[in-house]
């Protein structure tokens, strides 16, 4: 609807800090990946496992904010940004395209993995739950993602922080240049 | 809890408009083939540095006067390492960590309900095996 323009890194990064600053003034902290255990707490995982049994009440406040954020998705996405393409490293671009990702360069998510067609290939499905599973498997047992680790933890200064983001990179460069290469031409 | 919403939607508005919970762009990252995801987040981790020593010297508190949540990790390695390693081989497949997750269902990419619910599941064996893991 406004057709805003993306924000660049001095936005974003700012703006990221004001969230976490924001919510340790009100008594909480930034870090979105221990949701996804009081999830399961509440579907009732704890009847299988010690580890789902907490008092997941008192992470209630942080399943709200996922239901913000899940609404400035859709807001940004359906009415604040112009819609178009991320505007990729023209090496991105090539690379991509050449394991066919043909929509790299003019589309904001790729079709192959993102589009509505997803649903009738099941490799693609597999792939995307595959992924998903190594998310949730790793994020809890390195007890923390991106938000967790690289912006709370770090901003904090804490050593296991910067141990999980080099982690981060090992796995994300390892897939990158090397499996992705090989999977990303048979879907 | 208001507040709380408000700042997810502020959350959700900042990765979408940044384009972080773009596949291509964490692609691009891993490619290191483009400053914009390393300026995110070393400029949301240099802020936040700031604010922490900013908060320690003028001793600032929560609203109700608490000392701030700051989560304190157990010293070690292992589990940063490997969990952290695990995470990252899952972030360059799905283009997603797990507050891109749900955003990006919210902007409408709704195949990544199927990641959603990979993550899940990653959660619940790991909740399963997690005692036979080096921590």
């Amino acid at each position: 609807m406004f057709h805003l323009s993306p924000w660049p890194w001095y936005v974003a990064g700012p703006a990221i800090t004001f969230v976490m600053a924001a919510l340790l003034l009100t008594g909480k902290r930034l870090g979105l990946s221990s949701n996804l255990r009081t999830m399961c707490s509440i579907a009732g995982a704890g009847k299988l496992a010690d580890y789902f049994r907490f008092d997941w009440k008192s992470q209630t406040w942080n399943l709200v904010f996922v239901a913000g954020t899940v609404l400035g998705g859709a807001v940004a996405r359906f009415l604040l940004l112009a819609p178009g393409p991320a505007a990729l490293g023209p090496d991105t671009v090539s690379q991509l395209q050449a394991m066919g990702i043909e929509d790299a360069g003019t589309a904001f998510n790729p079709v192959l993995l993102f589009g509505t067609d997803v649903w009738s290939h099941p490799l693609t499905i597999l792939l995307l739950l595959f992924g998903g599973m190594l998310v949730g498997f790793g994020t809890r047992w390195a007890n923390g993602c991106t938000s967790g680790h690289a912006i709370s933890g770090l901003s904090s200064l804490q050593w296991p922080s910067l141990i999980a983001v080099v982690g981060f990179f090992i796995g994300g460069l390892t897939i990158t240049h090397f499996v992705l290469p090989l999977i990303l031409p048979l879907l | 809890m208001p507040v709380i919403f408000i700042l997810g939607v502020l959350f959700g508005i900042t990765l979408t408009m940044g384009e972080i919970i773009s596949w291509f762009r964490i692609q691009e990252m891993f490619l290191f083939d483009s400053f914009h995801m390393y300026g995110v987040i070393g400029a949301a981790m240099g802020l936040g540095i700031l604010f922490n020593l900013l908060a320690r010297k003028f001793d600032w508190k929560t609203r109700n006067r608490r000392p701030f949540d700051i989560y304190q990790y157990e010293a070690g390695w292992k589990r940063y390492l490997f969990g952290g390693a695990v995470f990252g081989m899952g972030w360059s497949i799905t283009g997603a960590c797990p507050g891109p997750l749900f955003i990006s269902f919210g902007a409408g990419y709704v195949p990544v309900l199927i990641a959603i619910v990979g993550a899940l599941l990653g959660t619940f064996i790991y909740g399963l095996v997690m005692r036979k893991l080096p921590s």
